[in-house]
């Protein structure tokens, strides 16, 4: 039951996603930020948390869910005060973007773009 | 006086400009695109939906299937949930790498750009295209020029989503 | 002003030729419904150097050297080499210049480049400035991709509007004397080429800002400049055997066709466009193709030598430039066009 929920939530973001790429002029990178960003908007007014019990990885997978765990960390860090409020989304996240800046720069030197046919 | 005639100056400036420029108006613009609207095939909108839907789909699924053997094996599920992100975003990258993503991205559209490894693949690929201008103004700097704004403004939003909830509370 | 005609066109009375020309094109182009006509075909897009950028100098270098060899002059003899393409500052064109020596004049006209290249050269032979004249254009996927739009290895999806920057350049010797083209002119009659007439365009800009629509902002350019060119020189469409716009693509091709009928001018037997000849419908390009190459390789490949073998008595050629750059895209400006005709014949006339 948790995988169709995580394949009928997870498409289903993905399918919003295909929609605002073929009807709207927006560009990839402004359609990364979107979703980033309505993530974390949507889980400070606490409606994202439901998605991701529900559907697991087929809410925090797609970057929505990045957005949530930024969210969530810097409002579960409100617990330990400012600081930890203000950190507390990098401090959430910070396995994935270390992993995606380290490896992508060790895979970017290995190596060269290809021309397409 | 002077500044009677500066400020004249000025809305001559202002008309200039608008009754000058070649730029045309927005209804021209508008007629035109309707125009060359009937010239250019549409989208295929519902295959690519499709595609989009069911390869995103899979990959949530496949992600929780790795999570929950993860957790299986004895991590507590945020660990579980942070391994599973690193793991897809360096099978992005990799498939970046040796020029699968793109083919990948070709099909799938949405379905491989608006998971995780969408912003993975966004990363690597202007770094890559990028190599021959240095390891540090070249890779180091286009490492982000995609994925920058997305950190940027994901950031900022969650760091004042922190504060609100700070001070609300 | 004597050889000034009507509003906006020029006469050139002592016809400068055409005497050399060899195009260039990449694996894709190679494989597409134009590869019988091109000199040479790359084998691997990168063409044996380190960047796309040194691969794209070297393209056109190539081209330049062919064109001037077939034209069986020397360097020593070209007084002046005009080059263009689409990187920033023109780097292809002016690391091919530093290569050869020859006194060099860049000029950006977007995918317009060719025509405003021919343009110019024919008025310094005509004005006696030069008589011999080198001029060339190129781009490159690669190069053009990674610069406009987005890296080669995102995966991002084309929308069915986007063109296809053609990896090409081309190259021609234009010059006062009838000195003949050595490899075509071996055992067989063939046609002298003159430059007797140019429009250059005015920038029309249509308020399309998507840089996936570079056709259809620049279709309105074209086909004002080819209006003002036949009512300039009162000739009609039929005159010529092949009117040839640069790369409006397979979208644009068609709103070019429905505009000119709209002008009262009947087209469709004689009009065709590079970018929508230059692939084939199954090589996934979506509206075809474009880059200064595009027009520029078909112009040396296939119009040259069907009009070297007499096939093509007058044709028109008509680049078509998109002039945007990175910065006015990123600052939401829309797309100027522009285009510039010039007119090719075989006959010897006056």
């Amino acid at each position: 039951m948790d995988y169709l929920y995580a394949f009928l939530i997870g498409g289903g973001i993905c399918l919003i996603g295909q929609i605002l790429m073929d009807t709207t002029k927006l560009t990839i990178p402004r359609i990364l930020v979107i979703f980033v960003v309505s993530g974390v908007i949507l889980t400070g007014l606490g409606l994202y948390e439901p998605l991701v019990n529900l559907a697991k990885s087929g809410a925090t997978v797609p970057l929505p869910g990045f957005g949530y765990s930024l969210a969530k960390g810097a409002m579960d860090g409100t617990e330990d005060g400012f600081l930890a409020a203000l950190s507390g989304g990098i401090k959430n996240t910070a396995a994935g973007v270390a992993a995606a800046v380290a490896f992508g720069y060790i895979v970017a030197l290995i190596f060269s773009p290809k021309s397409k046919r | 006086m002077a500044n009677r005639q500066q400020k004249q100056v000025k809305q001559q400036g202002q008309s200039g400009q608008s009754g000058q420029t070649k730029k045309p108006s927005k209804e021209t613009t508008k007629n035109y695109e309707q125009y060359v609207k009937q010239f250019t095939p549409k989208p295929k909108y519902f295959l690519n939906s499709i595609k989009a839907f069911v390869v995103g789909g899979l990959i949530c699924s496949c992600a929780l299937y790795i999570q929950n053997m993860l957790m299986d094996k004895g991590l507590n599920e945020k660990d579980a949930g942070a391994y599973v992100t690193v793991i897809l975003i360096c099978l992005a990258q990799l498939l970046t790498g040796i020029g699968v993503f793109d083919s990948l991205g070709k099909f799938a559209g949405a379905g491989v750009i608006v998971p995780i490894t969408g912003f993975a693949n966004s990363m690597v690929a202007p770094a890559i295209e990028y190599k021959k201008e240095g390891l540090v103004l070249g890779v180091g700097a286009k490492l982000f020029s995609i994925a920058g704004p997305v950190l940027v403004c994901g950031i900022t939003t969650a760091a004042i989503v922190g504060m609100i909830a700070y001070f609300i509370k | 002003m004597k050889n000034k005609l009507g509003k906006q066109s020029f006469q050139f009375p002592f016809r400068p030729r055409i005497i050399g020309s060899c195009s260039i094109v990449g694996e894709k182009e190679g494989k597409g419904p134009m590869a019988k006509w091109f000199d040479l075909i790359l084998e691997d897009d990168t063409f044996g150097e380190k960047t796309w950028e040194k691969a794209e100098s070297k393209m056109l270098k190539q081209a330049i050297l062919i064109a001037l060899q077939k034209s069986g002059h020397e360097k020593e003899n070209i007084d002046t080499m005009l080059s263009g393409d689409l990187i920033n500052q023109l780097m292809s064109s002016s690391f091919m210049a530093r290569d050869l020596s020859i006194p060099y004049l860049g000029i950006y006209g977007a995918c317009s480049t060719m025509t405003e290249s021919m343009i110019l050269g024919s008025m310094m032979i005509d004005g006696g400035y030069a008589s011999n004249i080198l001029i060339g254009a190129s781009s490159h996927y690669c190069t053009a991709e990674r610069q406009f739009r987005m890296p080669l290895e995102h995966g991002n999806q084309r929308p069915p509007s986007a063109q296809w920057t053609s990896t090409a350049a081309g190259g021609m010797v234009l010059s006062s004397d009838d000195k003949g083209d050595s490899a075509v002119t071996q055992g067989q009659q063939v046609k002298e080429i003159y430059i007797t007439h140019a429009t250059p365009g005015k920038i029309i800009d249509t308020g399309i800002t998507d840089s996936n629509q570079m056709g259809p902002a620049m279709v309105p350019a074209a086909v004002d400049t080819i209006v003002r060119h036949l009512t300039d020189t009162g000739r009609s469409p039929d005159y010529y055997d092949i009117i040839l716009t640069g790369d409006l693509g397979l979208i644009g091709k068609e709103i070019a066709i429905d505009l000119l009928n709209g002008a009262g001018l009947n087209v469709a037997n004689v009009y065709d466009d590079c970018g929508a000849m230059m692939y084939d419908k199954k090589q996934d390009t979506h509206s075809g193709g474009s880059g200064c190459g595009c027009s520029a390789s078909i112009f040396c490949g296939y119009v040259y030598r069907e009009m070297r073998a007499g096939k093509i008595k007058n044709a028109l050629l008509v680049s078509t430039g998109a002039l945007l750059s990175t910065i006015s895209s990123q600052q939401g400006e829309s797309i100027p066009g522009i285009a510039h005709a010039v007119a090719v014949t075989t006959e010897r006339g006056n």
